[in-house]
């Protein structure tokens, strides 16, 4: 068999085998229950000491949302007065760079709060190590951190019966951070050190090339930001064109270990919920309702890539293989797999050019970002997966006559209302968003200009690409489009503003009814939800709320570029 | 919960800012070699590393795929042409010819696709064995050299998959394959 093809199968198997165990753990981690990790016990301790905080004072999902916001604005702060003051800082700065312009500082202090990290920004040539490790590596941990968090308090209130309590927002935070971030990381920044990721402190290095000319090679710390950028499903790189560069993805292996690790915890949290509420089959039907759409995605965009780019054959080439930006060491298969990926999680790392990928591959990876929810940003995308449950479950209560319940709980008018309002909102703050860039751009030749690297549909597919990737708090881009301008800086920001903590906040409310309520015994009369009818179901909820929002766009973007080769 | 946002902020800046990276970075004290991203040094001069690419312009040696940042590791990226696009179909076409101009024995259905496609990062390291192929006449030309000798050299050279299993195979790094070229005729290394 193809090897390249036996590759992207070995890594999806080898992420799912691996996020087995890991949900196990994490559920550990949450309950609070013995795990090998409890030597980190002592440094909690004291973070909860000089804190003041409880970890084991259960709150309802107001004071947990209160706590979440609160330390998030910290972040943001923080973040963006590192940026705006970059040049101050006296040391790790080797090669001098100043501070950054206000918009772009906070761009991309939101973008890292939000776990998005979209970055106008190119990194070697911006961010001195000092931002990469205190303000870019450190977003990339309690953002990530923050996700799962808020995931957990979403387990706990499933799980209630007419209590309150969700947990505790600070303890998960932390926990999730030390027991369940810090270990993955250590482990993958060390695997990829070993295989020529650099982590030094070194300026620009002076190569003397084989034809006698100088070559400068940026490098510096970055196999630990690589980790968690993966991890975390974060994203964010250490270099420009990201894990394309052959210092973040040296090799295969690395590619492998890189794009597990941006499967991992999502797909582990999904197991997790299995665990930590005992529907373990309702999991399993979850985990198997994703890797389906997943599958079929991953399916698309690799044989689009590998029957290639038609206009290759009409210029006399005889093998159309797309590889416009894309890397030899990992081939198409490994590019649309790791693309497909890192779109489903809201991750945002790429190992190939995304703008430069065929028209339906584009399209896939818009798909991906309009559901946001196969497997899903850590914790944030079962989370969104959680949203669309609530909208499933109320359709086919609907169909087949029967007040809906979820888990025992009954789904009325408030729990509908909120996740219906969550779920426009990523259309409405995309569509609108591209709908204003489009028109400022089509007035204003100037504009167009500046922005726009493609012409005709593609330059369309640009726009709509950053705007779903921030409100998906995704970060990938179809990097042709000149970003880095207050227009995209500010509205892009403010959109990952809302595309990140509105969808948070709602299904918190969610949930946080649904814990208070009485837990309704199951009867005949139940909506089963462990069958196929009901996965059914699910995928067209999911399918038809991204398709038919965003048909009219994806049919003016990738689908009229596909029509016109 | 004001008190708790910063005692957290603060421990865990460094924590995962500090104590973790420089934990790693540690770590890649014991291994200076690949922790510095596998440099190549001889003599004591920084001739390159094994996974960034080099500008190969000459005649006289292998050709690394095109870069759309001119090989600059300083400030790294791809070209972000979509498909369609008629600059970049230009661009490809012009590579075409250019390829046809400096190897006049070949036809343009023989070009393989990597030798006329910008990388991701613009420092993709390696070509394909075919591309390694459609280039041998012109070096072993150029260093008037036996061209059974270059081809298997370019052989010793190619990279199996991982294993032998998973992902692309028969690949080969353009400056590990050149240095090798040097050490056979080192007479034209500066030519």
């Amino acid at each position: 068999m193809n090897t390249e093809i036996l590759g992207v199968i070995f890594i999806f198997l080898l992420s799912l085998l691996l996020a087995w165990p890991l949900g196990k753990y994490m559920v550990k981690v949450f309950k609070g229950e013995k795990v090998w990790t409890d030597f980190m016990s002592p440094l909690e301790k004291l973070i909860f000491k000089i804190a003041g905080a409880n970890p084991d004072q259960s709150l309802n999902w107001k004071e947990n949302m209160k706590a979440l916001l609160v330390i998030n604005i910290g972040f943001f702060i923080l973040a963006f007065l590192f940026l705006a003051l970059q040049s101050l800082h006296p040391f790790w700065n080797p090669n001098g760079f100043g501070n950054w312009e206000p918009t772009l500082a906070f761009n991309t202090a939101v973008s890292f709060t939000t776990n998005t990290n979209l970055q106008h920004y190119s990194g070697e040539s911006g961010a001195s190590y000092y931002t990469q490790l205190l303000v870019f590596c450190w977003l990339q941990f309690v953002s990530a951190g923050t996700g799962i968090a808020a995931c957990a308090l979403l387990f706990q209130g499933l799980k209630n019966k007419a209590s309150e309590g969700l947990g505790n927002f600070f303890n998960l935070l932390v926990k999730s951070c030390t027991r369940i971030l810090l270990p993955l990381s250590i482990i993958l920044a060390i695997i990829l050190m070993v295989n020529g990721t650099p982590t030094n402190f070194e300026g620009l290095q002076e190569v003397e090339t084989l034809e006698g000319d100088i070559q400068l090679v940026a490098a510096g710390p970055a196999a630990p930001m690589v980790a968690i950028k993966q991890l975390g499903t974060n994203g964010g790189g250490f270099f420009g064109p990201n894990s394309t560069h052959p210092f973040e993805n040296p090799n295969y292996l690395t590619n492998i270990a890189e794009n597990v690790a941006i499967l991992l915890i999502p797909m582990a949290l999904v197991f997790a919920f299995g665990f930590y509420t005992g529907r373990k089959k309702l999991a399993l039907l979850f985990i198997g309702v994703m890797s389906a759409l997943f599958i079929a995605f991953v399916a698309v965009s690799i044989s689009q890539e590998m029957n290639g780019n038609p206009e290759f054959t009409k210029l006399g080439l005889s093998d159309p293989t797309n590889l416009e930006g894309k890397e030899l060491r990992f081939g198409p298969a490994a590019s649309s797999l790791w693309g497909v990926s890192t779109t489903a999680t809201s991750n945002g790392s790429v190992n190939s050019m995304h703008d430069s990928h065929t028209p339906l591959s584009g399209g896939i990876f818009f798909l991906d970002m309009f559901i946001n929810a196969i497997y899903g940003g850590v914790g944030v995308g079962f989370i969104n997966f959680f949203v669309f449950v609530i909208v499933a479950v109320f359709i086919a209560g609907l169909m087949i006559g029967r007040t809906p319940e979820f888990m025992g709980k009954k789904i009325e008018a408030r729990e509908v209302k909120i996740a219906a309002l969550i779920i426009i909102l990523h259309p409405f703050l995309i569509l609108v968003g591209t709908a204003i860039s489009s028109y400022l751009s089509a007035t204003d030749q100037s504009l167009a200009s500046e922005w726009i690297h493609n012409p005709g549909y593609h330059g369309l597919s640009e726009m709509l690409y950053e705007f779903t990737s921030s409100s998906a708090n995704n970060g990938s881009g179809f990097e042709g489009l000149g970003d880095d301008t207050p227009f995209w800086n500010i509205m892009n920001g403010i959109v990952m503003l809302l595309g990140r903590f509105l969808p948070i906040i709602g299904p918190l409310a969610i949930v946080g009814s649904l814990a208070i309520k009485k837990s309704v015994p199951e009867s005949a009369g139940s909506l089963q939800l462990e069958t196929p009818a009901f996965a059914a179901v699910l995928i067209s909820v999911i399918l038809i709320v991204a398709a038919l929002a965003f048909f009219p766009v994806m049919a003016l973007g990738p689908i009229a570029e596909f029509f016109s080769f | 919960m004001i008190r708790q946002s910063i005692t957290f902020i603060i421990i865990s800046l460094v924590i995962f800012g500090v104590l973790y990276p420089m934990t790693i970075w540690g770590v890649g004290k014991l291994m200076p070699n690949v922790s510095n991203g596998k440099p190549i040094i001889i003599e004591g001069k920084l001739k390159g590393f094994e996974n960034i690419a080099q500008e190969f312009s000459s005649e006289n040696y292998f050709w690394s795929r095109p870069s759309a940042v001119e090989y600059d590791a300083s400030s790294t990226g791809g070209s972000n042409y979509g498909p369609s696009n008629e600059v970049f179909l230009q661009e490809v076409s012009d590579r075409i010819e250019s390829i046809l101009q400096s190897h006049p024995e070949k036809t343009k259905a023989e070009i393989p696709i990597d030798m006329v496609t910008a990388s991701g990062s613009g420092l993709d390291p390696y070509i394909s064995l075919e591309s390694a192929l459609f280039q041998s006449e012109r070096i072993s030309n150029a260093r008037s050299m036996d061209n059974d000798q270059l081809k298997q050299l370019i052989l010793d050279h190619k990279e199996a998959a991982l294993l032998g299993l998973f992902g692309p195979k028969d690949l080969v790094n353009v400056l590990k394959l050149n240095m090798a070229l040097d050490n056979i005729s080192p007479s034209l290394t500066n030519n």
